[in-house]
């Protein structure tokens, strides 16, 4: 007989099944991570998805006999009135009789429309992000990259002089020598100051004896049980840790004048929401910086951020001059990888317009991977990809663009662009065909 | 019913040592297994006179067992989606608490191997041991079918084998295009094994050799199938070369998926293989459907005799038994057809039953058993008896020899037909004199594979014409296939075949015809 611990095999060995099965479902699976990214709560975006396949897509068809047809027998345990020859009415809902009696093969799949299962938050997000890939990934330094640094884990029972651990290892020793019933030293002293005592006035040879007898016994006893053994002895463990390198920041720039409304707000956010799961899923270490501004520009947390609204005129330039700031200041494009998204309804103080323009190229577009303005309307507005009615950023950006790739700009009026569009700016090989097109 | 199978306790030694404890408490180590193993061994072998494989215990976590369920419970598989569906299902099962895993897994392979679960306790390891270890163990080992059907020695060197050559193929030819052979063989999993014995011993381990020659042989072979150039026209009226091309083809042939490997016209050598494989998978599965209530009668029988000798010799406390009596009640409950849990016969408890039974009639025979069993009324040894049974049957036939009237009288069984012409259902037979006869004779039916499966047959093959394949589904009792289901089926045939096919539903009584079904064949695979 061999008795084998299996616990320890590596676990997910049905993980390849697992593949191949969201492969197989692949379009419902995709089709409701769409629906998740545009109707859930932005919170939930991205965690634990369930996904319902209908039971036509993984149905394993066999050849099974329809017991709604022809003459079926049912045996049944339990009779307390029936004689031979009774008659039982038909119990609703077709001629079952009780049940299937006899497991007929593989009856399951009749009762089953739908199959529901969960996604990770792995697969789901693999699924959100299927074929969308950062442009110009290669320019900086990227994700790969990772230096190991040390950090504290424990103590270990072996190690180098240098990193024992005194405390660990002296309360070892202490409840040893309890344990073992090692003689104090005191108790010691204190008898051989008796023994002494004694010899200096009249001696009893006997009681003399004894206690010296005694004393012998403590001393052997106290060499036997060692003060520090080498079982009590701790180290302190240390394992490598690896500090992510790749890293990226991630402005959020908004203009919240008293033109944008709640709407506009929320397009942004879920904009924001797509970059933040993309970014992360991408880079070990992402950072947030939020920008609103007015005719002012000013960094804020995310609640203020989304939630307040203000009055006054509006100078895009003043949240391009905070950006190249706090660019200067925190994150040095050589170290971060930087993107930033703007969304705004478009309005802008007419003169800002070369200031703008001028902050674009020569700060603000060298320092990030890519730049997105998103042009948010009302929801009644036109469909997102035409651009009619020119807005004076628009029309402050267009030139930029034309000339400059990492800047990209799309309109959007309804919640139900948003994804699409994230998509088409951060299509695979985006960057790749605007290069080769002009 | 518990209490009453309950009551019939085995007869115990003349003398009984007290023993030790084997554990107290819940917790177990790899010592206690072997302790528990070593003491359910002492009881098994002389006591008992069980006989089995040499044992591999492995111990495995919960999400292991998931792991376990969603292939079948063999330790190494094949890959394909479906095991990742039932695997998604059992867990979302699991962790909504739905459904609870069982207690162990165990494997017709020699040595045999039984998984036990992490987070049972220790008298449950008892219990898990006691009934795969060595019920299922002396079970697999000594029941005829499993002998003839079953390769125990080789059976995870074949799925090793059939392992790497499905992932050898996925590499080659893609993985869609083995997705659809596998899934088009699936379909035709249960048409996929031979009801009746062959002469030699299977040998599984030999296949990856035979896999060769068989391709050569079959190169060298002359196949009417092959031929393209039109045969001069019989004059006379029966047509000797349909009879020669049906015996070429070995039709009519039952084993769908044995007929497809040998004569599909169009497969490529490895789609042939993979067909082979899963009918393979199907054969060795097959003594399994047809021997539910004696498996698991004969697991649950065992174990309650080891676990109350157990508990008899001091070796497990009462709080142990106690813990045992209650799982073991769980595990044979019938609930009555009018209870809300009721969902078909529990196979643990009319085997448990029968076996008890059995012994019972061994050793305490009526007057009514005298007269029905005969040669096995009063013999007194009843272990020997049970090992007999054990060797020698299947659900059907164990259940049409050995149910007792008195049993029938516990269970309260009932034979009810549902007849869809008819307006109302009726009891056929019951409990009593007129109805013990007829009432077993269906109840052993209801566990007959052969009936409960559609009898489906590959009838001929139009070679003069456009290759269709004809099948008849021999229709007992008017009650035809599922459709939707059979049009899925028949789709992966044709698909298979490569042509049209063409399935009858013929009734055996009037042989007429009642339904039709045709599929034609998609470029699925060529």
């Amino acid at each position: 007989m061999h008795i084998i611990d299996r616990r320890l095999n590596p676990g997910g060995k049905s993980l390849a099944n697992r593949q191949r099965f969201l492969r197989r479902v692949r379009d419902v699976a995709q089709r409701a991570v769409r629906e998740a990214a545009r109707d859930k709560d932005i919170k939930d975006l991205g965690k634990d998805g369930n996904v319902t396949v209908p039971v036509d897509g993984v149905r394993e068809p066999k050849f099974t006999r329809n017991p709604s047809t022809g003459i079926n027998d049912h045996i049944l345990p339990g009779n307390k009135t029936y004689i031979e020859g009774d008659l039982i009415e038909r119990p609703p809902g077709g001629g079952g009789g009780g049940g299937g009696s006899g497991e007929g093969s593989d009856g399951g799949a009749d009762g089953e429309d739908t199959f529901r299962f969960v996604l990770t938050r792995e697969e789901f997000l693999e699924l959100f992000l299927e074929d969308l890939e950062l442009p110009d990934l290669a320019k900086r330094r990227l994700a790969v990259v990772e230096t190991a640094t040390l950090r504290r884990a424990g103590y270990t029972v072996s190690g180098s002089p240098a990193n024992l651990a005194l405390g660990r290892t002296l309360r070892n020793s202490l409840s040893r020598r309890i344990a073992l019933k090692r003689p104090k030293s005191v108790e010691m002293e204190a008898l051989a100051d008796e023994i002494r005592a004694l010899e200096e006035s009249q001696p009893d040879a006997v009681v003399l004896d004894e206690l010296k007898a005694e004393l012998e016994r403590l001393r052997t006893r106290s060499q036997r049980i060692p003060y520090v053994d080498p079982i009590d002895l701790r180290y302190r463990r240390f394992e490598p840790y690896p500090r992510p390198v790749a890293q990226a920041v991630m402005f959020c720039l908004m203009d919240v004048s008293g033109s944008m409304t709640e709407h506009m707000k929320d397009l942004a956010k879920r904009f924001y929401i797509l970059l933040h799961i993309f970014l992360t899923r991408r880079y070990k270490h992402v950072e947030i910086v939020f920008i609103r501004h007015t005719d002012h520009a000013k960094e804020v947390d995310e609640e203020t951020f989304f939630g307040s609204r203000e009055t006054g005129g509006t100078l895009v330039s003043s949240a391009l001059v905070e950006m190249k700031r706090i660019i200067a200041e925190r994150y040095n494009p050589e170290d971060w990888n930087i993107y930033a998204a703007q969304a705004s309804d478009g309005d802008n103080v007419s003169s800002d317009g070369a200031t703008s323009q001028d902050l674009l190229r020569s700060a603000i577009l060298p320092a990030c991977q890519y730049f997105a303005y998103l042009e948010v309307g009302d929801e009644g507005g036109p469909r997102a990809g035409f651009v009619e009615h020119r807005t004076t950023l628009w029309r402050t950006y267009e030139p930029v663009s034309k000339t400059n790739s990492v800047l990209a700009m799309r309109k959007v009026n309804h919640r139900r662009d948003i994804y699409p569009v994230f998509r088409e700016l951060f299509a695979r090989n985006k960057a790749g065909q605007e290069a080769a097109s002009p | 019913m518990s209490s009453a199978t309950f009551g019939a306790r085995p007869a115990g030694p003349a003398v009984i040592v007290k023993n030790t404890p084997l554990f107290t408490g819940n917790d177990w180590d790899f010592d206690t297994i072997r302790r528990i193993h070593d003491a359910c061994e002492a009881i098994a072998g002389p006591e008992l006179g069980l006989s089995w494989y040499p044992n591999q215990i492995e111990i495995i976590t919960a999400e292991q067992m998931l792991d376990a369920y969603a292939s079948i419970g063999m330790p190494l598989f094949y890959k394909h989606w479906s095991f990742g569906k039932h695997f998604a299902q059992h867990e979302a099962g699991y962790r909504r608490g739905l459904m609870g895993l069982a207690y162990e897994i165990v494997i017709n392979s020699d040595p045999c191997i039984s998984y036990i679960m992490e987070e049972n306790t220790a008298t449950m390891q008892t219990l898990v041991i006691a009934h795969a270890a060595f019920g299922h163990n002396h079970f697999f080992k000594n029941n005829y079918l499993f002998r003839q059907w079953t390769d125990a020695e080789g059976i995870l060197d074949y799925l090793d084998f059939a392992k790497t050559f499905i992932t050898r193929c996925e590499e080659r030819y893609g993985h869609n295009a083995v997705e659809a052979v596998l899934d088009a063989a699936h379909a035709l999993m249960n048409q996929g094994v031979h009801r009746y014995p062959r002469k030699k011993r299977p040998d599984l381990s030999s296949e990856q050799r035979r896999e060769r020659e068989r391709h050569e042989h079959q190169e060298r072979m002359y196949n009417d199938l092959w031929r393209t150039l039109p045969a001069k026209t019989q004059s006379g009226k029966p047509d000797p070369g349909a009879e020669r091309r049906r015996a070429l083809l070995e039709l009519p042939q039952e084993n769908i998926l044995y007929f497809l490997e040998k004569a599909a016209p169009r497969l490529q050598p490895w789609q042939r293989e993979i067909l082979r494989i899963v009918r393979h998978v199907a054969q060795y599965f097959y003594p399994q459907r047809q021997t539910k209530v004696m498996n698991e009668g004969c697991a649950t029988y065992n174990h309650y005799r080891i676990m109350t000798r157990l508990s008899e010799t001091g070796q497990i406390n009462e709080a142990a038994y106690l813990e045992f009596l209650q799982s073991h009640t769980n595990v044979i409950r019938q609930p009555t057809y009018d209870d809300r849990h009721y969902g078909g016969h529990n196979p643990y408890a009319i085997g448990f039953a029968m076996m008890t039974d059995i012994a019972r009639i061994c050793t305490e025979p009526t007057e009514e058993d005298r007269a029905w069993f005969p040669d096995i009324a009063g013999s007194g040894d009843a272990m020997e008896v049970l090992r007999d049974v054990w060797a020698n049957y299947r659900d059907e036939s164990f259940i049409a020899q050995f149910l007792s009237p008195k049993l029938m009288r516990q269970l309260r069984l009932f034979h009810v037909t549902d007849d869809p012409d008819k307006p109302e259902l009726r009891v056929e037979a019951i409990h009593d004199e007129r109805g013990y006869r007829k009432l077993r004779r269906a109840f052993a039916r209801q566990y007959d594979v052969a009936w409960l499966d559609p009898d489906i047959e590959v009838v001929d093959v139009d070679l003069e014409g456009d290759r269709k394949l004809i099948l008849h589904h021999k229709v007992l009792n008017r009650v035809l296939l599922n459709k939707d289901d059979a049009m899925r089926v028949l789709q992966h045939l044709a698909d298979l075949w490569g042509y049209d096919v063409l399935m009858k539903e013929v009734d055996t009584t009037t042989g007429a015809v009642l339904k039709e079904h045709t599929a034609s064949a998609r470029p699925t695979f060529f």
